[in-house]
């Protein structure tokens, strides 16, 4: 690791503050791709803007028909919540089977989402649901946030406080673990909304990063059914493919991932 | 058997400050004016060093020295050796192309270094390494076996023309062409074995410390046969005479055969030590361990079975390429050759075997021994090649191998080994059992139902351990005597210290030893402690590989305990006033066999050392040691059975079972044997699922982390389901065959077998992942 100077934020503003203050700032979350870059010497960031005792970036609420988790909240916190397990446990699910515990224990979803890695769990569930990112600047849909590989909408300095969701009808996830990272090798979240409409989203598969998959989005819309997905094709092309997956078999997992989800979403 | 004695459960000694964080590892051992080593290795898998400018980093903070490797050469540190010499087919010794510790002219694979940087940190070093230039000129490189022996290939070293370094048969070629011309059926399998990775949880690292004024080294490194370093880096490596370097191998986290060696890092910190004129320190980080590492596995081969009109084995023909990668690693040249080829008979009686492997240079990380070392290899391998045969045969694998199964002992192969004693029906018989093989349809008709393909797969494997008798290993090439050797302390007070040659790094050697100590004299094994790892409190040990450390280093404890007995019972008998042949060891006591005349073991001991009334011309004292050189190997036997689910839409496999009948010999002590076992089944398992070591064309690693190298994880395997069926090894006085190796051996076979049973096709490479598999099942 380089040398960096450590700070640690009590409140978004400061937080904000300090990052404009300092030549090359980074964010820091629950650290779990950060903290590995900079030991390997891939990421040099002046200073360090740790965000972890920020208490208004923790925590969930539950009002109406939307669930807001803020961007501090671990994963573990969140696989724990009762309003999340209530309103879309699909969330709860999706956070039990990200990384390992250690990773629970630190990571967290504004720091997920930041990162926006190809192969995270939470972007497709962002998607998928129609979630909203909240900044310390404004307001951004989760189909303008993602914007390809480790590339969201994000400007420079500007901080995610929270995640909206609007709960929907039914929404399951399901993913087929990477073997050696953990990290979805394709992972697919469906969401039914209450107003009808059916929004599927991939992880792990595209190689712009997390994607929506509209022919699978029009099968379940005719057809609310792992069976209506049988006859679905999805194309190979401009698919990852690595060591661990071609781009046929990620094909193949969009469509079975997909199948698993609506089985069990509720 | 006392509570602590042979056969008990004792828990592990070692544990406490294991598991308290309290274990003394050489990253943990900071010594005064310590400086830090960080190496400078090399991106490119084959390249000329044209140049390297080191100005900049040496005007940078902290920076002791900048040393290259022409400087090590010009010192005359020896090159690189490889200590089993093996003759070609055409009477040719083997190719060796040199291998510096840190390379003077040419690179030739990723990782390997060219100069190190010496400075105040670890992290002052690694911030100057970047300021050092090298200049390199990039040569085509080669990573894979098939590729390297091509006419035109990239060539690694004018020593090995078509980058080969060995052509070497065994067996009688032309009686296994007869049974092949006269057989019934013959079946042909291709079977890759994986590269594999070792990663032992603690990273290679050493300390080297000069001492000016006495002209000394001490080496502190990680090491599973710290006498073997110090003889090698001592004859060899020209650091000092023996006598003038100490080798200490503290705690040590893992080897599995990685930590055999003696790697480039020791010699460079030993060297730059003297150098620099302070201690050199260097802790190799992941990343530099899957880059350095010696590797395992990486063969192809080709093999066919002969049977006769009876399903009885008529002959065998094997060819082998194996991947040596850029060098030959110090015990490299032995794995494919005389620690796979000669068991390549299996638990079977195959009449005629003939078998050729041809030893490959690549621009890779060099391969050596890891945890089974050409046994799983060859396990792998034939209980592969049973399955086809059944499948083909169209007979029941159970079946077919009790056929073909070797049942009575001694057993020559044709294939140098003979083996001494085994029941292979038995430990089928108790993995059947335990499996329910019998009630196999039925399961698989109710998975089938369920959506999922269900199989069931065994493999009997045999190994050859102890690694010895010195004098057959030399006879076949073997630069050094494979004995072990033990010294027993007893203090005037009673208690007891056991020097031993082998090397515990997460063996148990701590409990386990002390066991023998306590079986036979009946006392505590807090009354006694296990010495290793140090070359001035041990005089010499050949190490723990092989499965080898209760074969032949306990055994050499036996023979000291026994000449310290003989002389106690002496004592005894004088001072009870009885013949020493009615002497006899009872709970740590010496009585008088059928009186209740005794004398307690401290007495004994006092009495040495006091030498107040000893018989007349005994020597004060009580320490005795012994040398011990086994007749033969030792053949741990068994049968593992796995039973797995895959999912057709996945291909991922699911584990249902998983069974182990496995044949040690005597277990001294179970709980720590059913360690062993699942941590090699693990291993085994990690190999047929998921590890694999991987270059792409132009021999850049693909898998030098663990975010891309899968290592299992507790949630991929399964509980296992253990059993033991024992004879006896006649081979030593205690019984033991070993037990540190047979899971990495068996396992991988079993879960392959399983797999293409529950698939229905026969041809699958390992790491058998989800993709894969899928594309198996899929595939036309």
């Amino acid at each position: 690791m380089y040398q960096t100077v450590y700070r640690r934020a009590s409140s978004v503003d400061e937080a904000v503050a300090l990052f404009s203050k300092s030549s090359e700032a980074k964010f820091l979350a629950g650290g779990q791709t950060l903290l590995p870059v900079m030991k390997q010497r891939l990421a040099s960031p002046s200073d360090v803007i740790d965000l972890g005792k920020i208490k208004e970036l923790q925590g969930v609420e539950l009002s109406g028909d939307v669930l807001t988790i803020k961007a501090g909240t671990t994963y573990f916190d969140i696989m724990q919540n009762a309003d999340v397990k209530k309103a879309i446990p699909a969330i709860a699910y999706l956070t039990s089977v990200l990384g390992d515990p250690a990773v629970r224990y630190r990571g967290t979803i504004g720091g997920s989402i930041a990162n926006n890695d190809p192969a995270a769990d939470f972007p497709a569930a962002l998607l998928a649901l129609g979630a909203t990112v909240k900044t310390n600047k404004r307001s951004i849909t989760a189909d303008d946030f993602f914007q390809g590989l480790f590339t969201t909408a994000l400007e420079d300095g500007e901080l995610i406080t929270a995640v909206s969701f609007p709960v929907p009808a039914k929404a399951g996830y399901e993913k087929m673990r990477h073997p050696a990272s953990r990290f979805a090798l394709t992972g697919v979240f469906v969401a039914q909304t209450k107003s009808g409409e059916v929004r599927v989203a991939a992880t792990g598969a595209s190689q712009s990063g997390v994607m929506r998959v509209p022919a699978i989005e029009t099968a379940l819309k005719a057809n609310w059914s792992p069976s209506a997905i049988d006859s679905v094709s999805i194309s190979a092309s401009n698919l990852l493919a690595d060591i661990h997956g071609t781009a046929e078999y990620r094909a193949n997992l969009i469509k079975v991932m997909a199948q698993r989800a609506v089985a069990a979403a509720r | 058997m006392g509570v602590e004695g042979i056969g008990a459960r004792v828990v592990r000694k070692e544990d406490k400050r294991f598991i308290t964080g309290k274990g003394r590892y050489v990253d943990d051992i900071k010594l005064q004016g310590m400086t830090h080593a960080h190496f400078i290795r090399s991106p490119h898998a084959h390249a000329k060093v044209k140049g390297i400018d080191s100005s900049a980093a040496l005007k940078m903070p902290g920076v002791v020295a900048v040393l290259t490797g022409q400087e090590i050469v010009d010192d005359k540190v020896g090159n690189l050796i490889c200590g089993w010499a093996i003759t070609s087919k055409d009477g040719s010794p083997m190719k060796m192309g040199a291998w510096p510790a840190m390379a003077p002219e040419t690179v030739r694979f990723v990782g390997q270094a060219v100069a190190v940087v010496i400075a105040e940190t670890k992290n002052l070093a690694r911030d100057a390494a970047e300021a050092v230039v090298v200049n390199y000129e990039e040569l085509p490189a080669v990573a894979d076996v098939h590729a390297a022996i091509k006419s035109g290939a990239p060539q690694l070293h004018p020593e090995a023309p078509g980058n080969q370094v060995y052509d070497w048969v065994i067996g009688d070629e032309g009686a296994t062409d007869a049974a092949f011309a006269k057989a019934a059926n013959v079946v042909k399998l291709d079977v890759t074995n994986n590269r594999l990775a070792p990663n032992a949880m603690e990273p290679r690292a050493a300390i080297a410390d000069y001492d000016s004024a006495e002209e000394h080294f001490t080496l502190y490194t990680t090491s599973q046969n710290p006498h073997v370093a110090r003889l090698v880096l001592s004859a060899f490596y020209n650091i000092a005479p023996e006598h003038k370097l100490r080798v200490i191998a503290p705690d040590v986290g893992g080897g599995f055969g990685s930590k055999i060696f003696i790697y480039p890092e020791e010699m460079v910190a030993l060297w730059a030590s003297k150098k620099v004129g302070r201690p050199v320190k260097w802790t190799g980080d992941r990343t530099e361990a899957f880059l350095t590492d010696a590797h395992g596995r990486d063969h192809v081969t080709h093999a066919e079975m002969a049977f006769d009109a009876n399903n009885k084995i008529t002959g065998l023909k094997v060819k082998t390429y194996a991947n040596f990668g850029a060098y030959m690693s110090l015990f490299s040249s032995s794995v494919p050759t005389y620690l796979y080829a000669t068991l390549l008979s299996g638990q079977y009686n195959i009449p005629a075997i003939h078998a050729e492997v041809v030893g490959v240079y690549t621009n890779t990380t060099p391969v050596d021994a890891y945890r089974g070392a050409g046994r799983p290899e060859a396990s792998y391998l034939i209980e592969r090649l049973m399955e086809t045969a059944a499948r083909q045969l169209k007979v029941d694998p159970a079946a077919l191998r009790r056929t073909n199964f070797i049942t009575q002992f001694p057993h020559q192969t044709p294939v140098i080994m003979a083996y001494d004693t085994g029941d292979f029906n038995a430990s089928l018989d108790a993995a059947m059992k335990a499996i329910d093989y019998a009630g196999f349809a039925g399961r698989k008709a109710k998975a089938k139902a369920d959506g999922k393909l269900r199989g069931i797969g065994m493999s009997c494997y045999i190994e050859a351990c102890g690694i010895a008798p010195s004098k057959a290993v030399g006879s076949l090439g073997a630069g050094v005597g494979l004995w072990e050797s033990a010294e027993v302390r007893v203090n005037p007070v009673g208690t007891i210290e056991v020097l031993t040659g082998s090397h515990s790094h997460g063996q148990g050697h701590e409990t386990t030893f002390c066991q023998l100590v306590a079986e036979r004299l009946g006392v505590p094994i807090s009354q006694v402690s296990i010495v290793h790892g140090d070359t001035d409190k041990v005089q010499f040990g050949m190490g723990t590989y092989g499965s080898r450390s209760a074969a032949v280093g306990l055994t050499a404890i036996l023979k000291a305990m026994e000449k310290m007995e003989s002389k106690a019972k002496k004592i005894a008998a004088h001072a009870l006033e009885a013949s020493e042949g009615d002497i006899v060891i009872e709970n740590g006591e010496f009585k008088v066999a059928g009186t209740d005349k005794a004398i307690a073991f401290p007495m004994v001991a006092l009495a040495a050392y006091t030498a107040h009334n000893l018989p007349d011309g005994m020597e004060p004292g009580l320490k005795e040691s012994a040398f011990y050189d086994p007749t033969n190997f030792t053949f741990p036997a068994g049968t593992y059975i796995c039973e797995l689910e895959v999912d057709p839409g996945t291909g991922k496999t699911s584990f249902v079972n998983f069974v182990a009948a496995d044949d040690f010999g005597r277990l001294i002590n179970p709980m720590i044997v059913e360690g062993q076992v699942h941590g090699g089944l693990v291993q085994g398992i990690g190999q047929a699922l998921l590890e694999h070591a991987i270059y792409d064309a132009s021999g850049q690693p693909v898998t030098a982390s663990f975010m891309d190298y899968a290592m299992p994880r507790a949630d991929d395997v399964p509980s296992f389901n253990l059993s033991h069926t024992t004879t006896l090894c006649p081979g030593n006085p205690l019984g033991i065959k070993g037990c540190g190796e047979a899971g990495a051996i068996g396992a991988s076979a079993a879960v392959i077998n399983a797999i293409t049973d529950a698939i229905g096709k026969n041809n699958l490479e390992m790491p058998a992942t989800p993709d894969r598999v899928w594309r198996t099942i899929h595939a036309a």
